[in-house]
């Protein structure tokens, strides 16, 4: 038998707490930031290490998907080749909005050494990105602190409010 | 569109020639000096032309002709024990002798020796496929064709490996831009958005050498992010990013950093 108690008299009243719904949908949508898992070169080690136990991305609500449709944002880890570009923006697509994107790494925000004909020269040619980390490869605090903005920022929308969907063009 | 320049005589000119610069040779020793390879030698002459042997680094290389490629390596896999293929690849040599050098690199686990088989081919010349006598060489020779555009005839499957299928060029053509020409630097726009885009989304930023230090859109210091489009001019004081708000988050305790307890002891 448990023996907890509920104080209902405690705080001056019942266990209830009055909010906006800009403040409530914004609570659960930065509270359950669901990632694609989209690791393309070693930035996904990192990015995998962050899901891992040590660093435990799980107790901030953001759990790593395998399909675009049940993913909020897409953690772009690593290089983007050319032949690989069609697939991320089809993979993009199929997400539902409100999406958010991440750039993680030197290679997904400017090509990063990969000068060459192979690589995309920067994620944000192919899908819009709401947040460039810097690094090669970003310490998994590094894409912890990257997440915790995002939610920052999603908390600072409008929830109640349409969303003007983001496009490159 | 940019005009192209031609870029074919990139092999012959020199950016910076030393007067006294002598190029460093492997030294070579004749193929009588190793009885294993003399052996295979002879083997092979005795049904085929050679065209030039001698060992280099304990391996012999051995010159044949392009058309007997394909029973050169069914001899040495069927009677010389040479069963395996390492690997197998062209050589650019369009500037200096208008054609490609393929070799054959051949292993013997039973001798314990390798063979090198290299053949000389013209520009737009096609091999014959190995791929019947040696199963790896069938990605090889398709990535022959990916980089040099050299196709393997009786391949099964004469296709890109690496690149797209719709690729136009061959990257390791010694003529081909390391940053890629027209089409490789749109190749993603004109595929995903058209070539309409092209003005939409404008040209890749390849210099290496440009510095941003106040881009507050793409790099700002970790810690003192600011929103897209913020001015910058450098003198703004630090003023550090908190991931919380200052009125605190709907039902999350704020996170206070008097109140964390930092442990120095980690044998706790």
């Amino acid at each position: 038998m448990a023996q907890h108690k509920v104080n209902y008299t405690q705080d001056g009243g019942l266990p209830v707490a009055l909010t906006s719904i800009d403040k409530i949908v914004n609570w659960g949508r930065s509270n359950s930031i669901w990632a694609l898992t989209y690791g393309l070169a070693c930035c996904g080690i990192e990015m995998m290490a962050s899901g891992a136990s040590r660093y435990d991305f799980d107790r901030f609500g953001t759990i790593f998907r395998a399909s675009p449709r049940q993913a909020d944002v897409m953690i772009v880890a690593g290089t983007l080749t050319k032949k690989h570009a069609e697939f991320i923006k089809r993979l993009y697509d199929q997400m539902t909005e409100p999406r958010w994107v991440i750039s993680m790494g030197s290679c997904a925000n400017t090509g990063g050494m990969f000068n060459t004909y192979a690589t995309v020269q920067g994620v944000d040619r192919i899908i819009p990105v709401d947040l460039y980390l810097p690094g090669c490869a970003p310490r998994p605090e590094t894409l912890q602190y990257g997440v915790m903005l995002l939610q920052k920022k999603i908390r600072a929308n409008h929830a109640s409010r349409a969303q003007k969907a983001k496009r490159l063009m | 569109m940019r005009a192209y320049t031609p870029k074919d005589d990139v092999q012959k000119r020199a950016y910076y020639t030393d007067r006294y610069y002598v190029s460093p040779q492997v030294p070579k020793s004749p193929v009588e000096s190793d009885e294993v390879f003399n052996a295979d030698l002879e083997a092979i002459k005795a049904k085929f032309e050679v065209l030039d042997a001698y060992i280099q680094v304990e391996q012999m290389v051995v010159f044949i002709k392009p058309e007997d490629n394909y029973k050169v390596l069914e001899l040495m896999r069927d009677e010389l024990e040479y069963t395996q293929l390492s690997e197998l690849s062209a050589i650019d040599f369009l500037a200096q002798r208008g054609g490609f050098e393929i070799f054959y690199q051949m292993l013997s686990m039973n001798k314990r020796k390798r063979i090198r088989v290299k053949m000389f081919i013209e520009n737009g010349a096609s091999v014959n496929s190995v791929e019947k006598l040696f199963r790896s060489a069938d990605w090889s020779e398709r990535e022959m064709f990916d980089m040099f555009g050299i196709e393997a005839n009786g391949h099964p499957f004469m296709k890109r490996i690496l690149m797209p299928y719709d690729w136009q060029g061959f990257p390791l053509l010694k003529t081909y831009p390391l940053q890629g020409d027209e089409f490789a630097a749109w190749y993603e726009v004109d595929k995903i958005f058209g070539k309409e885009a092209r003005d939409v989304i404008g040209p890749e930023l390849r210099d290496t050498a440009k510095v941003d230090r106040y881009d507050s859109e793409r790099f700002a210091r970790l810690g003192h992010e600011v929103p897209k489009g913020t001015k910058i001019t450098g003198n703004e004081p630090k003023n550090e990013q908190n991931y919380q708000e200052d009125g605190g988050v709907f039902l999350i305790k704020k996170f206070d950093k008097k109140d964390s307890v930092v442990i120095d002891d980690p044998q706790r």
